[in-house]
């Protein structure tokens, strides 16, 4: 078994499967239950200033879609962030911590854009013992309308200002957590780096309408006959997620600055994917609030296995190693050149590969006698919509053509590598040295 | 104290009751609870979960192969995803628009050897999406809610006559009636259904559900039935000729194969006994053997054992004169009959049948041909049934071939003006949903015909 240890931020947990701050982690029954399941990190569900709590709805909270047998990939819900008095959280987070000093607890905060807010809260946190920080600049509902959470996130600025406060008034780690809803996520990012941020976690929930009751005439979760936005998470968020991870990992100003992987984390896999992608560690709700906190020894068992075949030792030995690889469009290779092969074998005759090539792409699949389904080289350009639509894992695979082969569709045979910023088509080309 | 007591009883009441160890033909073997579990519906229908589970397997695949293994082509992949997106009736509309007897069929049809064997999941997996089971889903659901949805066009002012009110008569009859032809029907029974309502295992069709279809059926309107009706007895060919545009003939086989062998008359034809069995509204009151032995090897054969076998008979043997390969009844029905306890014996032909027992003599096949090797088995049976095929009583003068009314085409007779379909034609394949595709197809053929298309 791998050591799965992580240190981030100099905190260290016995794997990199944190909960992410959200209702899973609002209590000190559920986080003791979560550090029980083997959970090796908890970032506390955001604390608001000391007051009156904020007070939720008291209808429905989420709102979901499913895929085939119900399968639950996204989830939106209008939860704002604690209800819970601040006292009572400070103390149970004090306790949990003391209970389980060998795991992460890092506390989510979100309290108004001033310094005094900022500067009456951070000491009585420090006071928990927790091992860090985490600012909500991310919730795009409800607490956004009062000028929190995202709406602090979507302006660089107050990034930076608010990163500044807490640097100065609280001396531990502090994770600045990014909202999606924004057009390009480096510019926050880098605000956080600027302010002294020791690293980012990303993504919070995207702004969403998740479904729309047909006979209310209102959107879904419905509240009195009205429903407003919600945030949203789960499976179907993890390729925007993991773009926004690689854009911060790539990006010169920052790279290097240590991030908290979040979105649609649901397997072992997924996690890997984040960190190879940069993110030291992981954060998970979806997949906890779907299927409870056991899910988390699977992750456990299949990054281990995975490491023990790859041969990895640590966390470390492939956090961010596929960051050289994430690229811009106008480097990738022109001249390599695949094509769709449908194992026969695996086949079973479905002819969704054909119909898809067929209606709505190249007309590249033939179907023969006996519904044998067989590409047509010389019409195949490689899209790969064959194999996604396929229900047979690796029935269809795309296979590389050698360099010098003669290509069927183009009639040229492959070539060096060779890029847009060259390319003859391109009004913009450079002169190849 | 209770369970004390209730043994007492149970002697006493023991001591007065038929079992299935009774001897001879009698009545009441097994207790009014036990029928009822017995004869039970064979494949509950889903409800509304297990509906969406099924129908989510479905991959909706090009050119469907379930869809070109059904005679009927039904769009399965689009009544499917129809019921995925929470429209059973919607997907009752795409099956009944192909097969309106769309309900029946989800019953009774062998999906096992026609769309559910094609089923790429069958292939992928070896568990077919479950076509049958969600064809009634959809069905059931549509009948249960609605009225009937097809809507007649206007009258052509065309008659056409159908003879047979079983599926192929049916299907014929509701398709002209849509295209605002007038339709009789006639059949020689007390009642409308054909086999659907006299000649299939009773737990494939449970709750009068055949009776309640046709009625279903006739609600599009412009369909006169009159039963008791028999041509040939009591109506014939020309004059329906002569009093109507066009003539459907579906009256099936109403005959029965002879064993040819010694002792022939102690042998009682399996259509009967199913068809009483059906009919019967007590079914402690039928009769059946101890010992039941049926001759044959197709789906009446299995239809008759099992169902011999859930009224109590003690021993009950498909005697069938081929290999296990080659029996018609496919091997889910096998299966089916071996789960309730029937024997499955192979490759013997009777040679005679006897008092209390039926000789079986052991068979092979050489040179090509099937023939008795001497060799004789010995069965106890009170009761013998022959299921080993019908044959057609009314030819009403048309063309034969094999003992069949011959038809080319969408069921065109020798005689213009005459259609024919279901088992009574040499297209006639012994299934309900063949009978329909039949009567379907030579309504529209008729059509053509009488509108000058």
């Amino acid at each position: 078994m791998a050591d799965l240890t992580t240190n981030f931020l100099g905190i260290k947990s016995p794997n990199p499967f944190w909960l992410a701050s959200a209702p899973p982690t609002d209590k000190e029954y559920n986080v003791r239950r979560a550090y029980e399941a083997g959970w090796g990190g908890v970032v506390w569900k955001t604390l608001g200033s000391e007051g009156p709590p904020v007070v939720n709805v008291s209808g429905p909270r989420y709102g979901a879609i499913w895929g085939a047998d119900r399968r639950l990939l996204g989830l939106n819900n209008i939860e704002l962030i604690t209800d819970r008095s601040l006292q009572t959280n400070l103390e149970e987070i004090t306790r949990v911590k003391k209970d389980y000093p060998d795991r992460a607890l890092i506390v989510s905060i979100m309290v108004p854009c001033d310094e005094e807010s900022w500067k009456a809260i951070l000491p009585l946190v420090e006071a928990t013992g927790a091992d860090g920080i985490e600012l909500n600049f991310g919730c795009p509902h409800g607490m956004a309308e009062r000028g929190m959470g995202s709406a602090v996130g979507q302006v660089p600025e107050y990034i930076q200002m608010v990163t500044e406060w807490c640097k100065k008034y609280y001396s531990k780690p502090v994770i600045v957590k990014l909202t999606p809803n924004i057009t390009d996520i480096r510019n926050p990012a880098r605000a956080a780096k600027a302010g002294g941020a020791d690293a980012v976690s990303l993504i919070n929930t995207i702004n969403s309408i998740t479904s729309v009751d047909l006979d209310l005439m209102a959107p879904q979760p419905t509240i009195g006959g009205k429903g407003t936005h919600g945030g949203y998470c789960g499976p179907a968020v993890k390729p925007i997620a993991m773009n926004m991870v690689a854009e911060i990992a790539r990006d010169p100003q920052t790279y290097g600055m240590p991030i908290s992987g979040i979105g649609g984390v649901t397997t072992w896999r997924d996690a890997a994917e984040f960190m190879v992608l940069g993110a030291g560690n992981v954060q998970v709700c979806t997949a906890a609030m779907t299927y409870g906190f056991k899910v988390v020894q699977e992750m456990i068992s299949g990054l281990s296995e995975w490491m023990d075949e790859k041969g990895y030792t640590s966390t470390s030995d492939f956090i961010g190693k596929a960051v050289p690889n994430v690229t811009d469009w106008q480097y990738l290779d022109l001249n390599y050149v695949t094509k769709a092969h449908i194992n026969q074998d695996d086949c079973i005759k479905c002819g969704r590969c054909y119909i898809a090539c067929e209606d709505t792409s190249h007309q590249a699949i033939l179907m023969k006698e006996g519904r044998v389904f067989e590409v047509d080289d010389s019409e195949c350009v490689a899209c790969n919509l064959c194999v996604n639509v396929c229900p047979v894992e690796d029935c269809i695979s795309m296979v590389p053509m050698a360099k010098g082969q003669v290509d069927p569709r183009t009639e040229r045979p492959v070539g060096d590598y060779a890029n847009w910023t060259t390319h003859p088509n391109n009004p913009s080309a450079r002169a190849a040295e | 104290m209770l369970n004390l007591s209730k043994a007492r009883e149970r002697p006493e009441q023991g001591a007065t009751m038929t079992t299935p160890m009774t001897p001879g033909i009698v009545a009441g073997r097994l207790s009014g609870d036990e029928i009822a579990a017995n004869f039970g519906d064979l494949h509950p229908q889903y409800d509304p979960h297990e509906a969406q589970v099924a129908a989510d397997r479905c991959y909706f695949c090009h050119d469907a192969p379930c869809m070109t293994a059904c005679p009927t082509s039904i769009d399965i992949p689009l009544f499917i995803r129809q019921i995925q997106t929470g429209t059973p009736e919607a997907a009752a509309k795409t099956i009944l628009s192909q097969n309106i007897l769309g309900g029946m069929c989800a019953r009774v049809c062998p999906t096992e050897t026609l769309c559910e064997e094609a089923c790429v999941r069958e292939t992928a997996e070896g568990k077919p999406v479950t076509i049958g089971r969600l064809q009634r889903y959809a069905t059931d659901t549509l009948m249960a809610k609605q009225g009937h949805p097809f809507v007649r066009a206007a009258a052509t002012g065309k008659s056409v006559a159908v003879v047979g009110a079983g599926p192929a008569g049916l299907a014929c009859a509701h398709r002209l009636a849509t295209k605002g032809h007038a339709v009789t029907i006639y059949d020689s029974k007390p009642k409308p259904g054909g086999l659907n309502e006299y000649g299939i295992a009773s737990y494939k069709s449970t709750d009068d559900f055949a009776a309640k279809e046709v009625e279903w059926l006739m609600q599009i309107g412009g369909i006169d039935l009159r039963t008791g009706v028999s041509l040939g007895r009591d109506v014939s060919l020309t004059e329906l000729q002569n009093d109507f545009d066009a003539v459907f003939l579906a009256v099936g086989l109403g005959g029965v194969n002879a064993l040819r062998t010694s002792g022939e008359d102690k042998a009682t034809d399996a259509v009967e006994f199913i068809a009483d069995l059906r009919q019967c509204s007590d079914l402690t009151t039928l009769p059946v053997g101890r010992n039941v032995v049926v001759i044959g090897g197709g789906m009446t054969a299995v239809d008759a054992a099992v169902q011999a076998k859930l009224l109590g008979a003690d021993s009950v043997t498909i005697a069938y004169r081929r290999g296990r390969d080659d029996m018609p009844a496919s091997r889910f029905e096998q299966d089916l009959a071996a789960s309730k306890g029937v024997r499955l014996l192979f490759n013997v032909m009777p040679k005679s049948v006897e008092d209390h027992g039926i000789t079986l003599e052991y068979t092979a096949v050489v040179d090509g041909k099937l023939q008795g090797m001497g060799e004789t088995v010995t069965l106890a049976a009170d009761q013998v049934f022959k299921a080993i095929g019908q044959t057609l009583t009314t030819q009403a003068g048309l063309q034969t071939e094999d003992g069949k009314i011959a038809v080319t085409g969408a069921g065109r007779t020798s005689v213009s003006g005459v259609w024919a379909g279901g088992d009574c034609t040499t297209l006639g394949k012994d299934l309900t949903v063949w009978a329909v595709a039949e009567g379907r197809d030579a309504a529209e053929d008729i059509h053509s015909v009488l509108m000058g298309a």
